[in-house]
């Protein structure tokens, strides 16, 4: 980096021909638009077989005998096996952080032991010559089970009666938590209103349409397993793995080849995915796992699943007392491995009404176990809720004091100048713009004309609703996040570039790629840092054999994080190539620059050589170098944050819907967003992160819920009875940017992947409200079904 | 199982005959057997559309289509309509407008707004949604697909 100093040229953002803020398109995305991707499942290995799993049909029950002869005597079957098989050479797991104090969780292990404790959970696993023929053995493999009563119900779960999940624990509580700040009481007892809500969330899953994933291919003769893996955090899967096996990490090799989305679903350790590994340990041969869409509904993690009975007081002008709720949510029963089933709930009891200038905030989150399917980190964790919550919350009160809500949110949110500051629950943000946000949002909108139109059409029977929702955004976390919790996770990414002997440029960077483009903004940046063409960087993603060591692709951290890996890789890697011109040219490398893959004259510039020359000198005719001089043509960099234990964006949704009153079906009209996420590197990528997230959010707000019986049986799990949005009801979404930089990082970038989920179910409501309030109807229970619609009109 | 019967078709122009099960479907006989792995298996029950395969020229579901179906027929795929050049315009719109993110629904979405470009030269954006709505895209939103498929209509027209 000493050069670096003798060269003043720069930041990134002082680079010539930038690619910083161009809607440049993805470059590896063509062989997927060709059907030339290479999937997991797309991947065929020698000898490989395929396993299939058998899964508990009932929500709880003892397991009493498995008989799997028959199943092993069937045509084309190589193994069987069941819990106690892969126990022997998979350790258990424990799904606790030790920064959420007091949760617990009892060891897990890949295929239910004694007792399954929900309808899905893996049993037994067979592996034979063809997918249909370990499914044909599962027919013939006999469980006797004794049924035990399920527990299905968040709040009755705890109650003293009720039956336990677990018999070492004393009733089915995974984890509490409580905030407690400023005086509550007082200042709701000296409110002008309260609003006072009970919103119900429903769980719903991720749908990734590419389902879970897995090929492991252990070779005996080297003692090395490799792993094709449909994952973001592929070193977090070499440690789990290695861990749960008793393998050295080295001899690990995850490869996470095109990811078919993941959401956030692509992150936990599962069972049949274990059971994989653990029939191709011993078995000496690959094993592929495939989830179906049955299988996804019932064993991919879901989430939300939240009853929060929430109050917020304001005083006559409309400023905001107090907030005050109790939020359960029922979970799995296991607490995931390893990130937690806690963190959403945290996350709510952290971010809720963040926004909003506030002294008196009290909460309760209880976490409970149920005998249903395990529930963990799913996009937009707890953002949802939390900005449901809040901003649900504050539009019943505007609407209680007879104030505009954006009047109200004027006068509650948090000013533009009082940053750095923390949240009321401790939460540090360096800087954010809520009403810049604001301002620029409600042009957007046309707010009077919008709400004049809304007017008119109400004369004519036609209901349609105006709703907002101001949120925070959790991005690029440090290590407070996982790692500080004991989880194998890393808070880093690195970014190793190379320029080869044509003077193109290799790049391996540790985090993934599932579709949000994080090649094409490494490759933007690394292009910009060095001074060369995007068609000349070749970016390598996703094997542990072949990246620098890194977190993976979650929690919007890519950009944040990797991307200033990657700024800083481009000026070490531009260093050494200057220095080398410097060397041929007799020249100071100060006075040289690189600028469309020739060196040139800083100043002036002037073509003195192209990087394909330095390439042929550097490695066929070093000979032509002085010989004191070895010549270093690579250079690996890393970034971790930590002034902030997390990049906080922040950023404003507008739904507008229309509400049929007869039928009770909500349309969405029209949706707008304004993100600050920093720095933008790539607007039409960031425009679609947030397009795609209101999606996912409008999906969770309208359609989407696992529906349980009473019993806990899953029944509605396929894509015709289980509601996705699909494009004939989905709105155009108009998305604005303000740019607020991370002060840590010479990129500034934040991230921007679920700021639509988090704040669009909020947005949503409100507006469906705003169609209501005139006929006295309400509803906060997500999703907002026609039905339960007509219910909050009483018309049901 | 041993039950298998012989089926010959043409796929992507070639000739192809193999021994299948009565009960494999189209999209896992294209994947499985011949190893064209473009058209993705997403649902299994014919709702996403990730299958979307042609045969003799309509689009079908490849999940809820047997293979001892295609005996006899012309089948597409992605991989052919890609060799042939008659999706390049799709596809390069699909690029530059970003209409994709982890592609796993892109090869049956390119197959369907191909078909709508086939039956209406001038679709609005809502005849665009309408007729995209059994191809599920978990990543987009939607909109720059719809974007996409209106620009080569646009460009089609005009050219």
């Amino acid at each position: 980096m000493s050069d670096l100093k003798s060269n003043p040229v720069i930041t990134i953002h002082d680079r010539p021909n930038s690619y910083i803020g161009r809607s440049v398109p993805r470059p590896n995305a063509k062989r997927l638009l060709h059907g030339r991707g290479s999937f997991t499942d797309d991947v065929r290995l020698p000898r490989m077989l395929h396993s299939a799993f058998l899964r508990s049909p009932h929500a709880h029950a003892e397991i009493v005998s498995i008989d799997t002869s028959a199943a092993e005597a069937a045509p084309g079957v190589i193994a069987v096996v069941i819990g106690k098989d892969v126990a022997e050479i998979c350790e258990p797991y424990v799904g606790v952080l030790t920064h959420l104090q007091g949760m617990r969780s009892p060891p897990q292990y890949p295929l239910a032991m004694d007792r399954a404790r929900w309808q899905g959970e893996p049993v037994a696993a067979v592996a034979a010559e063809t997918r249909a023929a370990a499914e044909d053995a599962l027919e013939l493999i006999a469980v006797v089970y004794k049924e035990l009563p399920a527990v299905t119900d968040m709040e009755a779960a705890l109650d003293a009666d009720a039956p336990l999940i677990w018999d070492e624990y004393e009733n089915n509580l995974c984890w509490e938590r409580l905030v407690d700040e400023g005086d509550v009481e007082t200042a709701l007892a000296n409110s002008a209103f309260v609003a006072e809500a009970e919103f119900d969330f429903g769980r719903h899953t991720g749908v990734t349409l590419e389902p879970r994933s897995i090929i492991a291919d252990y070779n005996s003769g080297e003692g090395k397993l490799t792993v094709h893996h449909s994952t973001q955090g592929p070193h977090m899967m070499q440690a789990i793995i290695a861990k749960a096996f008793q393998l050295e990490e080295h001899n690990v090799r995850i490869i996470a080849g095109d990811v078919g989305g993941a959401f956030g679903i692509k992150i936990h350790t599962y069972g049949d995915e274990l059971t994989a590994v653990a029939l191709s340990m011993l078995l000496k041969r690959p094993v592929k796992f495939i989830a179906d869409r049955l299988e996804s509904f019932t064993a991919d993690i879901h989430a939300r699943d939240h009853i929060i009975r929430g109050r917020m007081g304001v005083d006559a002008d409309g400023k905001i007392t107090a907030i005050d709720y109790d939020d359960i949510t029922g979970i799995g029963p296991f607490s995931m491995y390893p990130r937690s089933s806690g963190i959403e709930i945290n996350q709510v009891l952290n971010l809720t009404a963040g926004w909003y200038d506030i002294e008196n905030y009290r909460a309760r989150g209880r976490v409970v176990f149920l005998n249903k399917a395990m529930m963990c980190q799913y996009r937009a964790v707890g953002h949802p809720i939390a900005m449901a919550l809040g901003e649900g919350l504050a539009e019943l009160a505007a609407a209680g004091i007879g104030m505009d809500t954006l009047e109200f949110r004027r006068k509650n949110l948090v000013p533009d100048d009082a940053y750095p500051c923390k949240s009321v629950t401790g939460m540090p943000f360096e800087k954010l713009s809520h009403h810049a946000t604001l301002e620029k949002l409600a042009e957007m909108i046309d707010y009077d004309a919008l709400r004049a139109e809304q007017a008119d059409l109400r004369e004519d029977g036609v209901y349609r609703g105006i709703g907002f929702s101001s949120m925070i955004e959790v991005t690029s976390p440090s290590a407070m996040f996982y790692g500080v919790g004991g989880a194998p996770i890393s808070a880093q990414d690195g970014c190793t570039l190379r320029l080869d002997a044509k003077g193109n440029v290799f790049c391996a960077i540790s985090v993934t790629e599932q579709g949000q483009g994080a090649e094409a903004i490494v490759n933007q940046i690394v292009a910009t840092a060095l001074g060369v063409t995007p068609d000349r960087i070749r970016i390598i993603t996703g094997d542990t054999d072949n990246v620098p060591y890194g977190g993976g692709t979650w929690a919007s951290r890519g950009t944040g994080i990797a991307g200033e890996a990657a700024v800083q890789a481009g000026h070490a890697l531009r260093s050494q190539i200057l220095e080398v011109a410097g060397k041929m040219l007799q020249a100071e490398p100060a006075s040289l620059d690189i600028r469309d893959n020739q060196v040139v004259d800083a100043d002036g510039g002037a073509s003195r050589l192209s990087l394909a020359e330095i390439g042929r000198v550097v490695y066929y005719r070093a000979d032509t170098l002085p010989p004191d001089f070895q010549a270093e043509l690579s250079a690996t960099r890393h970034f971790v944050p930590k002034a902030f234990p997390f990049a906080f964006t922040n950023g404003m949704h507008a739904s507008y819907v229309e509400v049929d009153v007869a039928t009770g079906i909500v349309t969405p009209l029209k949706h707008w967003v304004v993100e600050d996420c920093g720095t933008v590197i790539n607007p039409m990528l960031v425009d679609e992160q947030v397009r795609g997230g209101v999606v996912q959010g409008i999906g969770g707000a309208l359609y989407e819920e696992c529906l349980y019986s009473d019993e806990g049986q899953l029944t509605n799990g396929n894509m015709a009875d289980y509601l996705v949005p699909m494009a004939a009801e989905m709105p155009d979404i108009e998305v604005g940017h303000l740019e607020s930089p991370m002060g840590e990082s010479e990129l500034g970038a934040k991230g921007a992947g679920e700021a639509g989920t988090g704040g669009a179910p909020a947005a949503i409501m409100n507006a469906v409200n705003d169609c209501l309030r005139p006929l006295g109807g309400q509803i906060t229970q997500h999703p907002m079904t026609p039905e339960r619609v007509l219910r909050a009109l009483g018309k049901l | 199982m041993s039950n298998r019967i012989t089926i010959t078709a043409q796929v992507n122009g070639e000739k192809v005959t193999r021994d299948v099960e009565p009960r494999q479907s189209l999209v896992d006989f294209l994947r499985e057997n011949l190893e064209l792995t473009g058209s993705h298996v997403g649902c299994e029950h014919g709702v996403c559309g990730a299958c979307t395969v042609r045969v003799n020229g309509e689009i079908v579901r490849g999940c809820l289509t047997l293979a001892v179906q295609a005996d006899g027929t012309e089948v597409e795929t992605v991989e052919g309509l890609s060799e042939s050049g008659e999706i390049a315009d799709l596809q390069d719109a699909f690029l530059r407008l970003n209409a994709i993110q982890c592609g796993f629904c892109s090869p049956g979405m390119l197959i369907t707004a191909a078909e709508l470009l086939e039956r209406n030269p001038a679709p609005d954006r809502t005849q665009i949604r309408e007729f995209i709505a059994g191809n599920y895209c978990r990543c987009t939103g939607y909109q720059t697909i719809v974007d996409a498929i209106e620009t080569v209509a646009k460009e089609r027209r005009d050219s």
